[in-house]
This record gives C-alpha cells, structure tokens and sequence, in this order.
C-alpha cells in the first residue's frame, strides 16, 4: 500500500473548492480590532473576585490559619479555608485504566493538612475588586511547619528520599517498560554503539491570554454556568457536575474567545473547581484570573526528562538496536483527569518509530516531586522521542563518517511496509519519511549550505546544520482514553443548518483557540455543500448549545472535527437536494450545489438559489409536495475507529551559528517540512506550524524553569523565563507533503503539535555539528550560553 | 499583580515634587516613564504611598549642545536619544548603546534620567554615563549639586541621590579628535538587560591606546569602571596584541567580580567580560583606523 490514495474532495479538480484555499481566519478582523471577547472581559451583576493563598513552601505541614484580620479587611466577602471548601467538593483523584499501577492520591482544590508544592493554593480570599482580594490576601496568617521537600526527580526515587505523600511509601508513581526483539543480541552485533545522556528542562507553556473562570451558581435552579478560557468546555460541565454534585445538564460552561492554550488549557485546575466551589457558597458569580505571576507556579508544566539512551549501529550504516531509560518527574499530583504518564507514555512508544530496526527496549520511570504538576503541553512527551533518536542518529553518522542524509533515507521504514508496528509496540498506518527528506532536498540546498558552514569555519565562524525527521500520533481513538476509562471523548458532533436566509450555521464540540480551526470546518461544510465559505458560520465552545466533542487536543480538529463537518454537510445537501427536486420535479440525483445554487449535476446549469431553497422550506411549505418535510438541521457524530490513532510526520531543518566566545547560538534558516494529510487551509497549517517551532526553539534555547533543591521555581516571571521572541526567530521555511490518512473521507491528519515535535531536535544536532571541530558536545536543552561554554570546556 | 494602594500626585513643576518630598519623605516617589516602576509595584516588591508623577514638567526634557557639552533633561525619552543628531555627533557611544536598551515600546515612555536614577546594574546607560565621563544634576529645594557619574553609583541599586532629590538632568562632555568608544553587550535576548557588557572610551594615536576607560555592567552591583585592566590594555602604550589581550584578561579576571544569576556563574561572566572586552578594543580600535590583532 502506497497510503497515498485517499481523500476525496481534496482530489478535487475544482479550482473554487474551498479545501486547500489560504483564506485568513475568520476571526482575525475581529480580534485584531478588538472586539475580541476574552472571559476576563466579562463581567456579570454581583460578580466578586477570588484570588488564592499560596504555599511559599514546597512541602510544608498546615499548622494553623488565622483568616480574621483578612475577612475584616475592606472588600472583603468571604475568606475559606481548604476545610471549608472541601465541604462542597470532594477532592479528586486520577485512576487509569490501562495502568492499575499508578500510584495516586486524592489532591484537595485548596490544600487541606499540607501544601505539596509552591504554589498550591491553601485559601480563598473573595472581594468586591481583584485589588481588594490582594491586598485581605496578605492578610491571612498561616502558620507553616516545613517539611523536607524534594525537587529533583531522579532524587525523588533514591531509597531514602523524603517522600512527597507519605501514603504512598514512595515517590515513583509509575514505571513502564517495553521489550521487544533481542536487544541484547543487537548491542553484541553492533559495529558501533553510540551513548548519550540527555537532559530535557521543565518547562511551562506561556499563553497571551492567563487562565480564567467566571463561575455562577444560581441556587434558585441548582444551577452552575460557567465561562472559562479553555479548550475543552464539554469536558469540564462534565468534571464540574460530578465534583460538585450537579446534574449533567445543569451545568454550562462557555469557552468565550481564547488567547493561546497549548494543553495547559485542557484539564481542571484546582482553583478552577475551588472557584465554582466559592460561587456555590456565596450564590454570587466570582471570577477568578490567574496572573502572570501564579501562572507559572500554578500552570501545567511539562518536558523535565533525564534519559540515558544508546544506539546500537553496523558498520555499513544500519540501525541494530536502540535503548532508551527515561526518568521523567511529574510534580505533586498525576494530573486529572487524564493522568501525567503520557509524556513517559510517547517517550517509551515513540522512540526510533521512524527507522526499521526491531530491537527496542525501554523503560520509563514517572516521579513525584514537591514541584508543580507537569502533563500535556503541545507534543506531550514527543518531542523527547525525537530528540533522543535523532540525536543519536547524528552520533552514529559522525562515528561512522556517513551523511545524516543518506543514513536516514536507508533506515527509514521503508514505504511498502505499512501498516507498519513498530518494536514500541505503537502502528503506523503511513509515514512519508523518504518523500519528506527529498522534499527538504528541494526546499533547502543542504550541500551548498554545508559548503558555507565549511568555508566559514576556516575564519573562525561555528555554523551547523541539524536535521531532524519527526513522528506523532494525532487524532486518537476510543483505544486511549476509552480503554482507560477515564471520561475523555474521541468523538466529534456537529449539527450544520440552512438558515431562513439561505445560509449556513454550524455548531460544533471541536473548538478554537486561536489556530483558526473554525475557518478550516467552514472551509469543509461550504466545499461539501457546495456553498460560499462567507456563507457559513461556525459556532463553538459553549457545552450547552453545541453537540458533545472533546475540544482540542492531540492535533485532531481538522482530523475529527473536520470530518464530523463532512459527514453532516453531506447529511444536509442530501435533504437539500431532495427539496430542490420536489420542487424542480427531477430526481434529486439530477441535481447538485454549487455555490449557494442548486444546479443540474450533468453540466452545471443553474437552476435555483439556494436561498430561495431556504425561503420555501422555512415558510412556504404550502407549495411542496404534502409529503415533503424539509429537513434543514443535521447533526452527526464521528467516533474514529478504523485506526488507535493517525500518523504525521516530517523532517526540520536548522541552520545556526554558536559564538564560541560567549556560548550564543544565532539561528539562521529554520525549515519544516510535514505531512498532515489533506491540506484544509495552507495558510493555517502553515501558521500551525510555524508557531509550534517557535515553541520548538523556545525549549532547545530558552525555555526552563528553574528550580532550586528546595522546590522553590527560580525564574517565576516574564522577566526571568525567556520565551522566545519574534527577533530571534528568523523566518520559517515550509513545505507540505500531501498523503491522506485512508481512515477518513476528509484524510486530515493533524498539524497543530508538528512544529513543536521536531524543532528542538534539529536544533540541538545543528548545535553539535557547530561546537564539534571546537570537541564540543551538548544534550542538554535548553542550550543556554551557560552549558555551551561548558560544553565547550572553557568555563 | 495589582499594587498596593497609592495616592497620585501630578507635578506641574519641580516646586509640586519638593512639596511633596517634604510631605511625605520616603514615601514619595517620583514616577517617570514607568517602565521599571510600574512593574515592581505590580508585583508588590516596593509600596511607595505617593507617586509624584514628573511627565509635565517640560523644563526636564530635552537635548541641547551646551559649548562643550550635551546636555540631556532627565524626562527625555529613550527614543529620542536614539533618534538624536547631537547624540549620534557628539555622543556616538550612547548612540550606538540606545538600541539595546528594551524594545521600541518601552523606549518610546522610558527616560535617559530614570534609567540613570533607578542604577540597575545591568542596564546601559549608567555605563555609559560613567564610561563618558558624565556629570548628573541633582536638585532639592535646598539648590542644585553636581556629581560625577563615576562617584553616583555606589551599590546595587544605590546611589548618591537623597530621596528629597530629583534627577534633572545628564551632561556629557564632548569629547575631542582622537577619542573614540565601542560598546559591547551579550543580551539571552534582543532587547533583554545585558547578561554582561561593557562601554568602552579610549583614545588612540598613531595606534597606541590612552585615557581608556572600560565600564562593565551586568557584572557588579553597579556600573564598574575597571581601571587596572584599561591599564593593561594600554600597555605602556605598545600597540595592541594577542599578547596584551591576555594580559588584560588576567587583569580583569583580578579586578571584576560578577554577580552569579540566572545566566551564569562567576566563571561564565568573567569569561564573556573578557570575549567582550577583547571585541570593544578591536572595534575601537578598528574605528581609530588603527591595524588590529587578533
Ligand atoms: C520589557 C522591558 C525591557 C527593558 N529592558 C531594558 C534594558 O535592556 N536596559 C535598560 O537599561 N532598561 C531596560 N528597561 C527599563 C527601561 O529602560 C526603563 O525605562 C528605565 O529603567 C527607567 O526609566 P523610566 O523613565 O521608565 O523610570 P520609572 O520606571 O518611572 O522610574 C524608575 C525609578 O527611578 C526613579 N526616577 C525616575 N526618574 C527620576 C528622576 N528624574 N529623578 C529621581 N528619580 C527618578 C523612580 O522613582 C523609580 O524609582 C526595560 C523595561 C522593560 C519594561
């Protein structure tokens, strides 16, 4: 199977059809003018304000808390303690399926006896301004018994660590292995076995927009509506409900514009249920915003990854075996609901997935640590894989004196391979790996560019040239969180409706923060129904008035969502189509849409408006047929099942230069080129793309939070924690490779983690190949001045 | 990230900003661009009760060439130092230094005299002073004194302005043919204070190096004239060389002490004070039309 048949309508000839057109996301005008509607531009009558007492400590035991003085302070409404809160809120707890396992606690959304990081929030101040809440904040005495805390994660598992819940009897929380073919055999064969040990910084995603919740309990209803910067507002009337004994259905919460989310936007947080909490309390709307400042001891973290891997190679340039050990520490608490194992999880199963040996072994041990909780960031735990392999891969080709080009062509997963199952156990419906790497050939002419980085190193200027292929999986099945029975949807639900006027609603669960993913199911409904793209509105992010869908996560809007669009558009032309023909006496067969027309299919002549279409079934049903009901609200539900989860892929491209006399790296070119698929909109997936790299490179170069053996995070404000920034970031070249996934009609794969999953890789082998003449080696990211200087000896 | 409460005051004039020195002492503090202020009172690091806000009082701004001196007004705003002729004439270390100060945004509120009063000691500007040779006017109600940029800035964050004082203004001494500046800096980030830098002002005749004068920051607490290293950098006036750059980087490795941060150890910043010291004399160097060795 060539995996390269597939989609129908991006097959299509037509050049107005919408898919595959770059048109600028909707929203745009709208945000850039500022009618943007975040939630904290919200505001409601009676609305009060909550900010949260938290732990300075690490780990430290409760002793008391004296909240008078604060409640007495100007403002004030009400001050709670955990105590008080639990009252109304039980506390949580993760459990997972496929991992029995799992060593977990319940975590209490104000901390009860102890605070287990810094940052925990241990009570609630709630005023009539955010100020006020600030200021009675400082107010309230606790006393603090401090307790041994434990940062670092591969200290958290030495036999006589102070342990983060005592309950427990220790920290690891997990330790996962896989073993397949004969590893052992491949080491003792091998030519040549290539080592490294990796060291992959915690760090943070940093969105424009901090979180938000506006929560409401009406007590005359029983019940809670809530508006909150998120991307999964389904999911969370669902945690809301149950954690706070309501009713499915009297809970609403509305995703409002977001400004940014990349998975830190995906699950609760403690505060968030605790602010729903305090609106139950008090019968008011209280809203809370994270700030800057508690956003980064507070948001989810993620990376922080101490692996040992080794590559076993023959002389002839053949993979052998690989070998992978990772100790990867999640924090506190495993994260809810989902669990934090599946940065370990994707470390484990998509190490070395792109290269035909079958020999692999792993082992992934999950540690707790008095450190905020890390989870599912943009690329969860892929990144890793990648950076682990390819970095080896470039090892292997030094030692060996062979092209990097050359030796990964010859040991990819070759084409007539698939459905391929790689040693981690994890299967591959297609990976474009070769037409990947002849596509980056064409885009970047990587023997000129070595020529440049050769000439120049005679006058003493350090370039290099990383490359990089990349895998992922995206838009997952029910394998995952169905099996696990944790209650996260791999559904997608769409209702699309020919409004009076001839236009076209559509509500859908997917939403959007920010990728333009609604531009792109636009794109979808209005190619399937044959109408204008201007034509159609979609409508997201609001639990009650949309059909059920999972949000975004896991690169799936376009896959799922884009396909769930399909599927009912196409529900909706049929009944479309079967008026036009009662009222046009033809079988509906005769006829087609086409933009906003009701045309003949045989050679396209124009029949009808489509508007006119809308007027009759709407309001002058007298002149159809009695038999014929207009049906103009559809709705369907896709559930992806033909495969556990769809395969990107692509390969990057860094060009750099080290200034070996301050450890500096300027990066020059920076290139993508990936596989998503059918491409919807190449000006989105592009835009996907670019930003993912953008966080790729923040993480190989500037992205950390620091912590100190104590737990206390070093560097917890924009001025300390670097994110990159549009002048360190040249342009990113990008080049698509088009091979629909078969499991769909649409045949999207997934774009949005791609950049991510790639750039830290390619930036790290760029880097070596520059400090190498100079005996220099680095693996560890970020690649601050700091460590390249000691890579390269002189400090 | 909301301040404690504070009470605003907007001066019309320096006689407004005394007044309330007076009422209030240590409480009051003057607020210019805002840039540096505004965030430490979000994050409640500092709790002035009165903020004296001096954006109009019009005799502080401004950039006039005084016979043998610039002189630059304490409120005029960063991007019109860049943006000045005079400055780019007369003060072309500043000019050349202007553009790693922050980003445009910031650039276009903050102030050369609040960059000058708040000392941090990464920041361009005091080195610069202190590398130029500049003297800063302090005035009180009780009159008006001068001190030289090198004598102002005594610690972190000190320096010899008393709290009943402003900053009004910055004058730099322009200096004659034959001397020349460099300014080198390493910033994580375009626009990020400096990791380490330094300002460099020297002359040179017939390639020989005298009167330099090498000012680190992002090192010590405060700007850092570094004399015994521009002494070896001289070297007894013998042209310059590999040989006498590694002379001054054991010079320097005596007389700079960096502050270890988030960017480096000690032994990282001394090893980028040196890369950079060696890079400002051959770009001074190179702008004498001297030859220049490795
Ligand atoms: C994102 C960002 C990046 C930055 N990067 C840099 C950088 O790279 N390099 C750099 O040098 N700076 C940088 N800054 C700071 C910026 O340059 C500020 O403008 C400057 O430090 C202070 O000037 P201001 O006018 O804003 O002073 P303010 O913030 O108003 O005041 C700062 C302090 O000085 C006092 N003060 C101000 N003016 C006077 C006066 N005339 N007399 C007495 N006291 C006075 C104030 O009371 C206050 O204590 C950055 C700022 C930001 C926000």
């Amino acid at each position: 199977m060539s995996g390269k048949a597939g989609a129908s309508s991006s097959n299509s000839t037509n050049p107005t059809n919408p898919i595959g057109q770059a048109i600028p996301r909707a929203s745009v005008r709208r945000l850039v003018t500022g009618r943007g509607r975040y939630t904290d531009d919200m505001t409601f009558a009676r609305m009060v304000h909550a900010v949260f007492v938290r732990s300075p400590f690490a780990h430290a035991r409760i002793l008391s808390i004296d909240t008078g003085e604060a409640a007495r302070a100007p403002g004030v409404v009400r001050v709670v303690t955990g105590a008080e809160v639990a009252e109304v809120c039980k506390p949580f707890q993760v459990r997972h399926a496929g991992f029995p396992a799992l060593k977990v606690t319940p975590q209490h959304v104000l901390a009860v006896d102890k605070a287990s990081w810094q940052g925990e929030a241990v009570a609630a101040v709630v005023a009539e301004s955010r100020a006020e809440a600030e200021d009675a904040a400082e107010l309230v005495m606790i006393e603090w018994g401090e307790l041994p805390a434990v940062a670092d994660a591969d200290a958290a598992l030495a036999p006589d660590a102070p342990l983060v819940h005592q309950e427990l009897g220790t920290n690891e929380a997990l330790a996962l292995t896989v073993d397949g073919g004969d590893v052992d055999g491949a080491f003792a064969d091998a030519d040549v076995v290539v080592e490294e040990e990796f060291r992959f910084a915690r760090h943070t995603g940093v969105t424009l927009e901090p979180r938000c919740i506006i929560a409401d309990y009406d007590p005359s209803t029983h019940a809670l509506a809530v508006h909150q910067s998120h991307q999964a507002p389904h999911e969370m009337a669902d945690v809301y409900a149950r954690h706070l004994g309501f009713p499915g259905h009297n809970v609403r919460v509305v995703a409002p514009d977001v400004g940014g989310a990349f998975g830190l936007k995906l699950q609760p947080y403690a505060d968030e249920i605790a602010t729903c909490a305090l609106s139950m309390l008090l019968g008011r709307p209280v809203k809370y915003t994270a700030d800057r400042l508690e956003s980064f001891v507070t948001d989810i973290h993620a990376r922080g990854h101490h692996v040992k891997a080794r590559m076993a190679v023959s002389a002839d340039g053949d993979i052998l075996g690989l070998e992978v050990d990772d100790v990867y520490g999640i924090g506190a608490y495993s994260q809810f609901p989902r669990t934090s194992v599946f940065e370990g999880v994707h470390v484990l199963r998509m190490s070395g997935v792109a290269y035909k040996h079958t020999n692999y072994r792993a082992r992934v041990r999950v540690a707790y640590q008095n450190k905020a909780l890390s989870g599912h960031y943009r690329g969860v735990g892929m990144p890793i894989a990648n950076t682990v392999t390819e970095r080896l891969v470039d090892m292997a080709t030094t030692e060996l004196g062979l092209d990097p080009v050359a030796f990964r062509r010859r040991n990819y997963v070759p084409s007539e391979a698939y459905p391929h199952t790689a040693p981690t156990g994890f299967s591959f419906e297609y990976m474009s790996l070769g037409e990947c790497l002849d596509k980056l050939e064409e885009l970047v002419d990587i023997p000129a560019l070595r020529a440049e980085r050769d000439s120049l190193r005679a006058d003493g200027v350090y370039r290099g040239i990383g490359i990089a292929t990349f895998t992922e999986t995206t838009a997952i099945s029910p394998e995952y969180y169905g099996k696990a029975e944790i209650r996260v949807a791999a559904q997608e639900s769409c209702v699309v409706r020919l409004e009076p006027s001839g236009h076209v609603r559509c509500l859908i669960g997917m939403t959007d923060q920010g990728q333009g993913t609604a531009t792109g199911i636009a794109q979808v409904v209005a190619a399937t129904l044959g109408v204008p793209v201007d034509d159609v509105e979609v409508i997201s992010g609001d639990s009650a008035a949309t059909p059920y869908g999972a949000g975004a996560f896991a690169s799936r809007g376009a896959a799922i969502g884009g396909e769930v669009a399909l599927q009912a558009s196409r529900a909706l032309k049929e009944n479309i189509l079967a008026v036009a023909a009662a009222i046009l006496q033809e079988e509906p067969a005769a006829l087609d849409l086409s933009d906003g027309r009701i045309v003949a299919a045989a050679g396209g002549t124009a029949r009808m408006e489509l508007a006119e279409i809308a007027d009759i079934g709407h309001f002058r049903q007298n002149i159809l047929p009695p038999d014929v009901q207009p049906q103009f609200t559809v709705a369907r539900h896709h559930v992806p099942r033909a495969l556990p989860h769809l395969s990107g892929n692509g390969i990057q491209l860094s060009y750099l230069e080290v200034d070996p006399g301050l450890g500096a790296v300027k990066l020059l070119r920076h290139a993508v080129v990936h596989d998503c698929g059918t491409v919807i909109n190449p000006l989105l997936v592009h835009e996907q793309i670019r930003g993912g790299a953008v966080q790729g490179i923040g993480s190989a170069l500037y992205e950390e939070s620091v912590y100190n053996n104590e737990g206390q995070m070093l560097n917890a404000s924009l001025a300390d924690y670097l994110v990159p920034m549009a002048a360190e970031i040249p342009d990113i070249e990008i080049a698509d490779v088009i091979t629909p996934t078969r499991s769909s009609e649409l045949g999207a794969k997934g774009v949005g983690e791609a950049g991510v999953t790639g750039a830290s890789p390619a930036i790290l082998n760029a880097i070596n190949d520059a400090i190498g003449p100079l005996g220099g080696r680095l693996a560890e990211i970020p690649a601050t001045p700091e460590r390249i200087l000691r890579a390269l000896g002189v400090v | 990230m909301k301040p404690y409460p504070f009470k605003y005051v907007r001066a019309e004039g320096l006689a407004a900003v005394f007044q309330q020195f007076e009422e209030h002492g240590d409480d009051a503090q003057v607020l210019a661009g805002g840039q540096s202020l505004m965030p430490v009172l979000n994050m409640r690091l500092s709790a002035p009760r009165v903020l004296v806000d001096i954006n109009r009082i019009e005799e502080l701004r401004g950039i006039a060439l005084d016979g043998g001196e610039v002189r630059i007004g304490a409120l005029t705003r960063h991007r019109e130092v860049l943006e000045s002729e005079v400055v780019r004439t007369h003060l072309p270390l500043l000019a050349e230094a202007m553009p790693h100060v922050a980003h445009v945004a910031v650039r276009n509120r903050g102030t050369l005299g609040g960059s000058l009063a708040l000392a941090d000691p990464a920041a361009e500007m005091p080195a610069c002073a202190v590398a130029l040779g500049a003297t800063l006017v302090l005035r009180s109600a009780a009159g008006e004194r001068t001190v030289a940029a090198e004598d102002f800035y005594q610690g972190l964050y000190e320096t010899e302005r008393r709290p009943d004082e402003v900053l009004t203004e910055a004058r730099y001494p322009i200096a004659g043919p034959g001397y020349h500046g460099a300014f080198q800096e390493f910033a994580r980030r375009q626009g990020d204070f400096a990791v380490v830098g330094v300002a460099a002002r020297g002359r040179v005749e017939s390639g020989v190096l005298s009167e330099l004068r090498l000012v680190y920051f992002g090192c010590e607490g405060h700007a850092r004239l570094a004399r015994q290293t521009a002494l070896a950098a001289e070297a007894g006036g013998r042209p310059y060389t590999p040989q006498v750059f590694a002379a001054l980087k054991d010079a320097l490795a005596e007389e700079l002490d960096p502050m270890e941060n988030m960017h480096g150890s000690r032994a990282t910043k001394l090893h980028m004070a040196q890369t950079l010291t060696g890079r400002a004399l051959q770009a001074l160097l190179a702008r004498a039309g001297g030859a220049v060795h490795g």
